[in-house]
């Protein structure tokens, strides 16, 4: 029998919650540096948040850093090992609030590093409040009413924000709610780490993500709400291609 | 071996290069400018990294970062930054990080003062959340300076933590008259634990979170034995003109150099007194108090470059009530004198009555 489908070597447990795509993201991850062949090379710097679990399912060299410092953990690394392939796993919470500046610095510093970026609208370890990407009129357990832009902002558009920077090289977002996203999802972080392995410096990938536990639904009803909430608001695709003339 | 005249921050910085320190993160913050100055350009050639963090919070990270694979870090900052690196050091401390942290100490809570100062006592001895201790060296010349944050090193690599280097505005922006170490040429073996990219071996993970509480608390338990081995081994302490002694001075740092004028001034009198220095602020020298001659000591004076004392605490912790202790200090940035200190001597002993 032909085998069509291996499972990565170095994933073990998906330690995350039923119906979350934290695990698909990993997975993805997983399968691109051991196509690329790199995973003996890899360094993975993890966040706090749910992005911490990897800690149990990547079987990678990997560290966690604080709340926020991926960005500037990843950059010391980066600096001292600069034959390794360094990478960022980072939730909203921890890359789009409290670590807003290590992440714009180390973009603009053009970083040699990529930056997986998972944007599940709220904090999902902590227990739903609201996040920096939560939708307006979204509720969180400090949004009862949701998310109201008088007193609690817009949600942020992170890669339109990096993508400002002269620095970074390849900025995109993907969204991980169907197999034909999740295909481009795994190409666009593909080519980020080929970025980092051809020296080409900062790459940032945003992949777009649920959280049935806090957002109180069904799995297959968060994909629904993802596709008629999330993606419009969060336009997918390309923002900025260094290599690709963009 | 000829020597240099040097400031001290930037000696602080040469010595640390001679230590084989191979990054450096920092963030502009006076009174310790001179020495990201320094390393922004010293590093460079000898194939180091410098790297000007966005922030203090950032730049403690980056050397975390850097420690992971291994290599000698330094960051270097003064109380208001200091509090920023509160949390990088605290992970540091429970990720059994290597690194070494310089403190050219200012005056005063918030923003303060940039004048020198002598108000991160409290702060250096556990600096940051969660209840951890780091070494902690306080240098009272720049030849001090430079000898420990040599030693600084080595002695966060032996032990895979945080050493603090606590200086102040004065050691940090005066000149003197130094002899710098070697390069050092070998250095601990860090394969066994660095992360390097898991090829031809097991994957690693470096880390202050784990959800195996015996783990975690076995880590408590081996914190406490570090902490307490220091106190066998590491206490470093000066006794200046004490043996004699009717009276001691206790002090650290740049007041400890301004007692010893007074002490030499009151000396030429005949008065019996002396200084006891503490070196090691963490270990600290208790047992150079506790063994003080109790029937021929009349009383310690604590002076500082703060108010309140700081010391004293520990102090007290030695002398336990034995020894009447007075404090003595200047806040506000200001400076005092050996004359200053004679005349405070007088008023509390009256000494040259």
């Amino acid at each position: 029998m032909k085998n069509i489908y291996k499972k990565s070597s170095i994933i073990s447990e998906n330690a995350f919650c039923p119906g979350c795509l934290h695990g698909v993201a990993s997975k993805l991850i997983a399968e691109v540096l051991e196509e690329l062949q790199i995973h003996q090379k890899a360094i993975c710097v993890l966040p706090v948040g749910c992005g911490t679990l990897n800690m149990e399912s990547l079987k990678l060299d990997r560290v966690v850093a604080a709340h926020g410092r991926a960005p500037a953990v990843a950059t010391g690394l980066k600096r001292s090992l600069p034959d390794n392939i360094v990478f960022t796993y980072q939730g909203d919470g921890d890359l789009a609030s409290i670590g807003l500046a290590e992440i714009i610095h180390a973009a603009n510093r053009g970083e040699n590093i990529t930056v997986i970026f998972v944007n599940n609208s709220i904090y999902g370890m902590t227990g739903g409040q609201l996040a920096p990407t939560t939708l307006v009129q979204q509720q969180s357990t400090t949004s009862k009413f949701g998310r109201n832009t008088s007193t609690m902002g817009y949600p942020i558009k992170m890669a339109e924000i990096i993508t400002q920077l002269e620095s970074p090289t390849l900025v995109a977002r993907q969204s991980l709610d169907s197999p034909r996203n999740i295909i481009a999802a795994k190409k666009i972080i593909r080519r980020a780490f080929e970025n980092q392995m051809n020296h080409k410096g900062f790459s940032f990938v945003e992949l777009l993500s649920n959280c049935p536990t806090n957002w109180k639904m069904k799995p297959i009803d968060s994909l629904d709400w993802m596709r008629s909430n999330v993606i419009p608001y969060f336009e997918l695709g390309i923002l900025k291609d260094v290599e690709g003339g963009k | 071996m000829s020597q240099l005249f040097m400031k001290g921050n930037e000696a602080i910085a040469e010595s640390a290069v001679r230590a084989g320190c191979e990054f450096f993160a920092g963030y502009p913050i006076t009174p310790q400018n001179e020495i990201p100055e320094y390393l922004s350009w010293r590093l460079d050639e000898v194939g180091g990294v410098f790297v000007q963090g966005e922030s203090e919070v950032a730049a403690v990270n980056m050397i975390y970062g850097a420690s992971c694979a291994g290599k000698r870090v330094m960051t270097s900052t003064s109380g208001p930054g200091l509090s920023l690196k509160a949390e990088g050091i605290s992970y540091l401390a429970a990720s059994r990080l290597p690194a070494v942290i310089v403190d050219v100490a200012r005056t005063g809570a918030g923003l303060g003062q940039i004048k020198p100062g002598q108000n991160d006592y409290w702060f250096v001895k556990s600096p940051g959340h969660g209840g951890f201790k780091t070494i902690v060296l306080a240098p009272h010349t720049v030849q001090e300076a430079v000898d420990l944050t040599y030693m600084a090193f080595d002695l966060a690599d032996r032990d895979l933590a945080p050493v603090i280097v606590l200086a102040d505005g004065v050691i940090g922006a005066m000149m003197e008259a130094v002899t710098l170490p070697p390069f050092k040429d070998t250095y601990p073996d860090k394969t066994s634990w660095i992360l390097n990219g898991a090829e031809n071996r097991e994957s690693r993970i470096i880390s202050s979170v784990t959800n195996d509480l015996n783990k975690l608390e076995s880590f408590h338990v081996y914190q406490k034995e570090l902490y307490e081995s220091w106190g066998r081994k590491d206490v470093m302490v000066e006794s200046f003109m004490a043996s004699d002694a009717e009276y001691i001075i206790a002090a650290y740092g740049t007041s400890a150099r301004i007692a010893k004028t007074a002490i030499r001034i009151l000396r030429e009198k005949g008065i019996k007194i002396g200084l006891i220095r503490p070196i090691t602020i963490v270990p600290f020298p208790y047992e150079a108090f506790e063994d003080l001659p109790y029937n021929n000591v009349k009383g310690i004076l604590v002076t500082e470059l703060c108010i309140p004392s700081q010391m004293i605490d520990d102090i007290q912790l030695g002398v336990l009530k034995r020894i009447p202790v007075h404090t003595f200090g200047r806040g506000g940035g200001f400076i005092f004198s050996p004359e200053d200190i004679i005349d405070e001597l007088n008023k509390v002993f009256s000494l040259e009555d």
